[in-house]
């Protein structure tokens, strides 16, 4: 068990290693000189002015170099500071995760709530009306992307019922009703495919599980059916719930940057929009590296999940 | 009722008629909707009277901004008093073409570095996995978005060759699991203990049993790189306007959604339908296939 | 009405059919078996994969899952048909009244969940027992079932165990409410050989010392020896013999209980004899033959067998019963085989070259 956690950890900072230097390649080799967005276009004929800034900003040095530096400060918590705001990136991203933050919460646990008795039923009733009913109701659900039902609901609840607000954010710690009110919509629309995902995947995982032997020595025992789905059946399928809600995580990080923008919540997508549209990229660097560190070790977390739900990887060790 | 038609003549029609004839109604439709929004897209300037995309009628006192649907305008009209059918069959092209574009790129590249690393395994296998992992560390959106800010330009050559060049990843994993299991199946043993040499193995054997697997794949990944570009377009960051694409037309929607809702929901319905017929059509390809190797 | 109860048989099969509805057509897995079982006794069903012994089995239990399974005939257990029975009143007499012994210990326990709670959680459920008094019961019954160290099993997850721990786990989840039908469905096939035995002899030993009934199902006529008092053979989802245990080794009159006995290799052959495998397939399910099931296969078969299906009836002992038209050792037997041996059939060449066996009967020795 000891040596499962350490091969995952060194993997979980190699690949950060990796991520990040991907990140900096994008950022530094792509067209679109860093020059042209710390100085205007105008400014750049005084020769001397541009030389100076770009020794201010390291530009000079080989890119390796300005890697090092730079991982040695984000090691350190400093990604530098935005080119637009002058404001430290690591202090900007910490002012928005709240949002972005309890947006995703929110979204995945109310999706879990919504898509495990959804799936429990669809696999338990395999080929009644009642199944093809919730497959079908998944499979169209997942072809639903978030700016539309976040339009469609923006459209229905905020334009025409008026029960929530259209846009903007309240913040849990200004008042919990309105953060409630805020938080709503957003999250709904990304949960629109999120239920489906897991929906779906809840009722295949279960449809294999039911037909293993030890659903029917369960049943031989004279076990209730509703004991045997929870208490027998949706375990190991839980598994495999943990495994696609992390993987998801990556989608969703996707999805938060829409709503984000569609519901002009101050959010990290809504900052990375921001800043792509400002050019600013420190920022862009910044956020795009945390975001996917976030990612790698959420699915870093869920291997270690496993541990404590699959005993067999336990002792497999 | 199809069911019940005497095997000995079902085998006796054309197999394209067969094929239809054991889809459910609902994967009918989708198919045909998927064939004319294709059509659609291809022949877009031959259909006669499709409005021009970019007309806007009003700045010639021809035509209202945000018409309803109506007679002159099958669909209505946007903010900007263009013909949204038009502007819907237009912004096909966009979709469709990103979409084939991943395919494409994913099927040949993806498909060729996977089943290659899944054959030979070794050093190459986990460099090239290595690297594909990185990639894949990325949540998709967050990465496209960077690189297509940070290349500058936005036509249509970049933004399809920037989406197909990030589906390579995932679909050299797919080739790679799939490439691995085939490997070790008893006609690879035996073409090896025959002395086949290794690249005639891979083309002969390998691929072409991975390439149903991939195929079937590809109809899933197309519907969501369609909502990819969808969201893209929809952040301002797909194709430069005027060119239409679904995302970009409900993204302009939103200002005048109080006043009217048709330019919102039909370039809406077009990304749904089409995305829902590649899913439904996708996933009845899979079951086709899993019931036909359970059948073996 | 206690006498009543007491001399009815335990189970009382009539006329069991099972047939399961896939694309291609109707499987009849069962098709029409009667039998009888008193309490207290045990019954061998005997019979190679897909004879439908475990459909058999299931179909008793109501244990076939799906909505494709239908079962007609009766299976009286205790005098009340249980076929009838409502779904809840099904889960009043599993584990309680009727107990099943799986096959694969490997996946018949839930890999996810702690012995205890498995041999525990339908004691619970049946004999309302509160937590502690379930613990105990659970450590008497794995002491019982001979597992060494019961405390600490009670604690382990299924894969720390070996595969004949877990079996004996599994009689000890089957046995736990006292049950008065036991069915063991192949419960040492997934086993090491060396365990076998130990697995059916403890099997033996509860039987006799609970008096429960037991249906031992195998497709090793070597198991049924000595341990069921009567056997039946089944081929093709019916009965081809049945009798006391004793008297069928005595006296094996359907070719197929004779092939089954042909193909069990013996210490006593001399090295490489060649074993007499059962020539062909087993029959199609979805379309069986209309004359006896077995006459594809069988080195006695003439025209009358694949035109009509014996009937399974009283042969010289009245306890032995036998559905074939030429059985073993019968000088119809003895004048179909030559004839099919000369004519060049398969399954008679198959039987002549084994020089192990002859046609009068019997192994040489």
């Amino acid at each position: 068990m000891g040596s499962f956690i350490a091969i995952r950890l060194v993997r979980l900072v190699a690949t950060l290693l990796a991520v990040s230097f991907l990140t900096f390649l994008l950022v530094n080799l792509l067209p679109g000189d860093a020059i042209n967005a710390l100085i205007p276009i105008e400014a750049q004929q005084d020769q001397e002015y541009v030389a100076q800034v770009r020794a201010e900003w390291g530009l000079n040095d080989p890119m390796l170099v300005r890697y090092g530096k730079w991982l040695g400060d984000a090691v350190r918590g400093d990604l530098g500071e935005s080119i637009v705001t002058s404001r430290a990136v690591s202090s900007e991203i910490a002012h928005r995760i709240p949002v972005t933050g309890e947006l995703m919460i929110v979204t995945v646990v109310f999706s879990v709530l919504m898509a495990v008795p959804l799936g429990v039923m669809s696999a338990y009733r395999e080929g009644s009306r009642l199944d093809q009913v919730i497959s079908g109701g998944a499979q169209f659900a997942l072809s639903v992307p978030g700016f539309v039902a976040g339009l469609l609901f923006i459209y229905v609840f905020a334009m025409k019922l008026g029960w929530f607000p259209a846009t903007g954010w309240t913040r849990i710690s200004n008042s919990i009703s309105g953060n409630l009110m805020t938080v709503t919509l957003p999250a709904l629309s990304l949960s629109v495919i999120e239920v489906a995902v897991y929906a779906r995947v809840v009722r295949s995982d279960l449809v294999t599980t039911l037909k293993e032997d030890y659903i029917l020595s369960a049943r031989s025992k004279g076990l209730r059916d509703g004991f045997i789905l929870f208490r027998h059946a949706l375990r190991p399928s839980s598994l495999t719930l943990i495994t696609v809600v992390g993987l998801n995580i990556g989608l969703l990080l996707g999805g938060t940057v829409v709503v984000e923008f569609l519901f002009a919540l101050p959010g990290l997508g809504k900052r990375l929009l921001d800043a792509i549209f400002q050019r600013d990229f420190m920022m862009v660097q910044g956020i795009t590296v945390f975001v996917a560190m976030v990612y790698v070790v959420v699915n870093t977390l869920v291997d270690l999940v496993y541990l404590v739900v699959d005993p067999r990887i336990r002792k497999a060790d | 009722m199809d069911t019940a038609v005497d095997p000995a003549v079902a085998a006796r029609r054309p197999w394209i008629r067969r094929f239809v004839a054991k889809m459910p109604w609902v994967t009918r439709f989708c198919a045909s909707w998927l064939i004319v929004i294709v059509a659609a897209a291809v022949f877009a300037d031959l259909i006669p009277g499709l409005a021009d995309p970019n007309y806007q009628g009003f700045l010639f006192g021809d035509g209202a901004t945000n018409e309803g649907p109506g007679l002159s305008h099958f669909l209505g009209t946007d903010n900007n008093s263009r013909d949204i059918l038009a502007r819907i069959v237009y912004g096909a092209r966009v979709s469709l073409t990103v979409a084939l574009a991943a395919v494409f790129m994913g099927v040949v590249f993806g498909g060729f570095f996977g089943s290659l690393v899944g054959f030979v395994r070794g050093k190459t296998d986990s460099t090239v996995m290595a690297v594909v992992d990185v990639i894949l560390a990325f949540p998709g959106l967050v990465l496209l978005l960077t690189v297509v800010t940070l290349l500058g330009r936005r036509d249509l050559v970049v933004i399809a060759t920037v989406i197909g060049f990030l589906s390579i990843p995932p679909y050299t994993r797919v080739a790679r699991a799939n490439a691995l299991s085939i490997s070790r199946r008893e006609f690879v043993t035996a073409a090896r203990a025959i002395g086949t040499k290794k690249r005639t193995i891979l083309f002969r054997e390998v691929i072409p049993n991975v390439l149903p697997t991939l195929l079937a794949y590809a109809m899933v990944n197309a519907a969501v790189i369609i909502l990819l570009e969808g969201a893209l377009a929809f952040l301002g960051l797909s194709v430069e306007p005027p060119t239409s694409s679904w995302g970009t037309m409900v993204n302009a929607s939103r200002v005048d959604l109080q006043i009217n809702v048709w330019p919102a929901i039909w370039p809406s319905l077009a990304l749904v339908f089409t995305v829902y017929s590649l899913n439904n059509v996708g996933d009845w390809l899979r079951r086709l296939r899993s019931v036909r190797s359970a059948a073996l | 009405m206690p006498d009543n109860v007491a001399n009815s048989p335990l189970l009382e099969v009539d006329d069991l059919r099972t047939t399961f509805t896939i694309p291609t057509g109707d499987v009849k897995a069962v098709r029409g078996v009667s039998f009888t079982l008193d309490r207290g006794r045990t019954l061998g069903i005997v019979g190679e994969s897909g004879s439908g012994k475990t459909v058999l089995a299931r179909s008793i239990m109501r244990l076939n899952l799906g909505t494709n399974v239908t079962t007609t005939g009766t299976a009286a257990f205790d005098g009340n048909d249980v076929l009838t029975r409502s779904p809840s009143e099904m889960r009043q007499l599993w584990g309680s009244e009727m107990a099943m012994v799986f096959q694969d210990p490997m996946t018949s326990l839930n890999p996810l969940v702690r012995v205890q709670r498995q041999v525990t959680e339908h004691l619970c459920r049946h004999l309302n027992l509160n937590r502690s008094e379930a613990r105990q019961a659970a450590v008497d019954l794995l002491r019982e079932v001979r597992i060494p160290d019961p405390d600490t099993r009670l604690r382990s997850f299924p894969h720390e165990l070996s595969g004949g721990m877990r079996q004996r786990v599994c009689i000890a989840v089957a046995l736990a409410c006292e049950p008065s039908l036991l069915f063991a469905d192949e419960p040492t096939t997934a086993l090491d050989v060396t365990v076998q035995h130990q697995i059916l002899n403890l099997l033996s030993r509860e039987q006799a010392d609970r008096e429960m009934a037991m249906v031992l199902v195998t497709h090793d006529l070597g198991v049924v020896a000595g341990r069921t008092d009567d056997t039946m053979v089944m081929y093709a989802g019916t009965v081809a013999e049945y009798a006391p245990t004793v008297s069928l080794f005595a006296d094996m009159r359907h070719p197929y209980s004779e092939a089954l006995m042909r193909s069990i290799p013996l210490t006593s052959f001399p090295s490489h004899t060649r074993l007499a495998a059962i020539t062909g397939r087993p029959p199609d399910l979805i379309d069986p033959p209309t004359g006896c099931a077995f006459s594809p296969r069988c080195p006695y078969v003439q025209d009358h067998c694949v035109n009509e299906a014996p009937p399974l009836v009283e042969i010289d002992d009245p306890a032995h019963r036998l559905a074939c038209w030429t059985p073993v050792g019968s000088p119809e037997a003895l004048t179909a085989f030559e004839k099919n041996l000369a004519a060049g059939l398969p399954q008679a060449v198959a039987v002549d070259v084994s020089t192990t066996w002859s046609p009068t009967g019997g192994v040489d020795g």
